[in-house]
């Protein structure tokens, strides 16, 4: 768990955008990129990515995600960090990864992978210890953790202190916060009732916080709570941290 | 019940504001309970790697465990008896109840007897059977099964038990005072302990090395039901067995914090034999029944057999978003929530109750609070590969899962190889990418997948340009 431990900065890094990313948020992509660049930081993107696999290993079907993972796996053969915009994500690569692959020839490279594998907050804060100037407006905001991200990946105050470190933004903290969304994948196709009852009370508590947007560090939650804020007709925005970074940092909001 | 759809099931519960605000109010305050427990992270890491590690070991000697707390208890003066199915189990029930010509019967709690039926079956033979823990007892009133494994009648209110003993307890008044009501299950009960051929009972943990049966509980009706009546029948999953008595405490710590928030429970039973010559009271013979129905194949795979490790909190469901707000009904057999969810499926069979596993959003809250660290999501997810027979040959188990492969359907399958097949060939998947990123908003809201999703959620957008495309455009390096 703990690769932060010797906090040795690297030059280049690679980015994965993951699929969510790609199709619905590519904005919060490339804010992640470019937070990183920013950081002097070399960003890798390889253009043969798509997805992570998690959507076939849930289901069940872990010939077909050991497939697609080990067309990522491929892709990013060098010894820099690799940095998601997802703690979903970041968390199939980091944690199932090494079990997908336990048996195969490619044991020893997917678990040289997944040693490498960032949530994107975890590598602005733990590695490279980022510091950011706030020029946007005031405003208030509310944050939701990614299951996956505060269970696998470890992440729930880093993005947090992020947050904290922008004087003109108010954060106030969700009223059960750590509670899932609903989302879970196919679990919102396959469970619709159960899942539409829990973003309704997602969208419920993001109302209760009065916050204009509600930030995460994954699409997928973002997906799922800003199609119910909308549907529900509710003022709050969804956003990606990553966005809202680089948006309140360049004077964009 | 056994083979009702978690779905249909699930959706009626959510259509219940009643139940759900039950559930969400009790599982708020049993969340509240045990995190009051366990307030210092170090000290929870620790013991709940101690309580995993007794339990895994526990498991990995089994057979040679049980074989031992059957020379042990036998040496003690009580008899053992070893049922590999539930109808087995009942039918031993019953001949040592025929032999004491019992026709009286008290339960403590037991959800190893909610899964034989032991109460049907015995009653279809004239014995009554009355179930002498107080949720119990409210939900027999009612003909109803537990909706949770600690608290079983946690899906009613007081409004809904006053009115249910004002209706069901002879001469009750309506009543919703809660020291009251309990008064009014005490005096029922009191009889029917007094005048009771035989106590049953389950048990929390059995000693291999001493011969011990451990139960704990809050009310003392658990020990009115081993000590009064003559006779004691205990009944227990093989998988509840501890090598040495030292292994107790660990266990008893994390089952009572993580269940009810106590640091120890109101009684702590300890029963090692009959009544001896010289004492005043006990009963004068105690059976033990070992219950397998389908835990020996569980067991026999090294990852499903972590499912066994399982002390019976009920934390896992008192922190499921799931649970939290379709309840315990809803789900098929008699365990619900997460640990339901895997335990169900192997003991009724994929083939039955194979859709189970799906019902999680794998948000992993239940793996977080387990007391002995089972990998809950990871066996969710191992089961629904089973289900539908996938995994590399090197994975698949000597014995599989019962049912296993039987949820297997073509078009399923296609799918996932056409997803692999698009996102595993680079052009493929860019030109998916382009596609749906031109035309995917043209995509009518009725379509499969995306009715189920607009029920409450606005169509998603695809964005006009995918990242892959402002990656290339911004001149971020390709390698």
């Amino acid at each position: 768990m703990d690769n932060t431990a010797g906090k040795v900065r690297p030059h280049t890094v690679y980015f994965f955008g993951t699929c969510v990313v790609d199709l619905f948020f590519p904005g919060a992509g490339m804010a992640g990129i470019n937070l990183l660049k920013e950081q002097g930081l070399k960003v890798i993107f390889p253009q043969g990515q798509s997805c992570c696999g998690q959507p076939a290993f849930n289901s069940g079907y872990m010939d077909e995600a050991r497939s697609v993972a080990w067309a990522q796996v491929k892709l990013f053969p060098k010894d820099y960090p690799v940095i998601l915009p997802s703690g979903s994500c970041a968390g199939m690569m980091k944690k199932h990864y090494p079990s997908l692959f336990r048996g195969t020839p490619q044991q020893a490279k997917a678990e040289d992978f997944s040693g490498r594998v960032y949530e994107l907050t975890q590598f602005l804060v733990d590695i490279l210890d980022i510091k950011l100037k706030d020029l946007g407006t005031p405003t208030k905001v509310t944050w939701h953790p990614s299951c996956h991200s505060q269970r696998e990946m470890g992440v729930l105050d880093q993005p947090k202190s992020l947050l904290r470190q922008l004087a003109n933004v108010e954060y106030v903290e969700l009223p059960r916060e750590r509670e899932c969304c609903g989302f879970g994948g196919t679990f919102a196709v396959r469970q619709p009732e159960i899942s539409a009852a829990m973003v309704t009370d997602k969208i419920d508590a993001v109302a209760s916080t009065k916050a204009d947007t509600v930030i995460s560090g994954d699409c997928g939650c973002l997906l799922n709570i800003g199609g119910a804020l909308e549907k529900a007709q509710q003022a709050a925005r969804p956003k990606h941290i990553a966005e809202f970074l680089w948006e309140r940092t360049h004077g964009h909001s | 019940m056994d083979t009702a759809d978690f779905q249909d099931s699930a959706r009626t519960a959510l259509g219940d504001p009643q139940l759900r605000s039950n559930f969400r109010r009790a599982m708020d305050g049993l969340m509240a309970k045990r995190a009051a427990m366990f307030p210092d992270r170090d000290e929870w890491t620790r013991l709940r790697s101690l309580g995993a590690a007794v339990r895994a070991r526990s498991l990995l000697n089994l057979p040679h465990l049980l074989e031992k707390l059957e020379e042990r208890l036998t040496a003690n003066g009580i008899h053992v008896h070893w049922a590999e199915t539930v109808d087995q189990g009942n039918a031993i029930f019953k001949e040592i109840l025929a032999q004491h010509d019992a026709k009286h019967v008290v339960k403590g709690k037991s959800m190893v007897s909610e899964e034989m039926h032991l109460n049907h079956a015995l009653e279809e033979v004239g014995i009554e059977i009355i179930e002498a823990d107080l949720g119990e007892y409210i939900i027999q009133l009612d003909h109803e099964t537990p909706s949770h494994i600690i608290m079983p009648a946690i899906h009613k209110n007081k409004e809904q038990i006053a009115r249910l003993f004002s209706q069901k307890i002879k001469d009750a008044a309506y009543t919703e005072d809660v020291d009251h009501l309990t008064g009014m299950a005490r005096q029922v009960l009191r009889k029917k302990f007094a005048n009771a051929d035989a106590g049953v009972s389950g048990v929390n943990v059995a000693v291999a090395e001493t011969g011990t049966l451990v139960l704990v509980e809050n009310e003392g009706n658990g020990r009115m039901c081993t000590t009064v009546p003559k006779l004691h029948i205990a009944v227990m999953g093989i998988e509840k067995v501890v090598e040495r008595l030292e292994e107790v405490p660990p266990i008893l710590q994390l089952l009572t914090r993580s269940a009810t928030g106590q640091p120890i429970t109101t009684y702590v039973n300890m029963i090692s034999s009959p009544r001896k010559a010289d004492e005043k009271d006990g009963p004068e013979e105690i059976h033990l029944v070992l219950l397998d129905n389908g835990r020996s194949r569980v067991y026999s795979d090294p990852e499903l057999r972590n499912t066994l490790r399982c002390i019976r909190c009920g934390a896992c469901m008192n922190h499921c978003p799931v649970y939290t707000r379709v309840g315990g009904h809803a789900y098929p057999g008699v365990y619900p929530g997460p640990i339901g969810k895997i335990l169900t499926p192997q003991i009724l069979g994929l083939d039955v109750a194979g859709d189970l596993p799906h019902g999680s959003s794998l948000c992993n809250a239940c793996v977080e609070v387990c007391p002995v660290e089972i990998p809950i999501a990871a066996l969710l997810v191992r089961l629904r590969r089973e289900a539908v027979g996938n995994g590399a040959k090197a994975l698949k188990s000597a014995i599989p899962p019962k049912g296993a492969g039987q949820h297997r359907s073509r078009v399923e399958s296609w799918v996932w190889w056409g997803w692999a097949l698009a996102y595993r060939v680079p052009w493929i998947y860019r030109l998916t990418g382009l596609m749906l990123s031109r035309f995917g908003g043209l995509m009518p809201a009725t379509i499969p997948l995306l009715k189920e999703w607009t029920s409450v959620r606005s169509k998603p957008r695809f964005a006009s340009r995918t990242l892959h495309e402002m990656a290339s455009s911004q001149e971020v390096p390709n390698d």
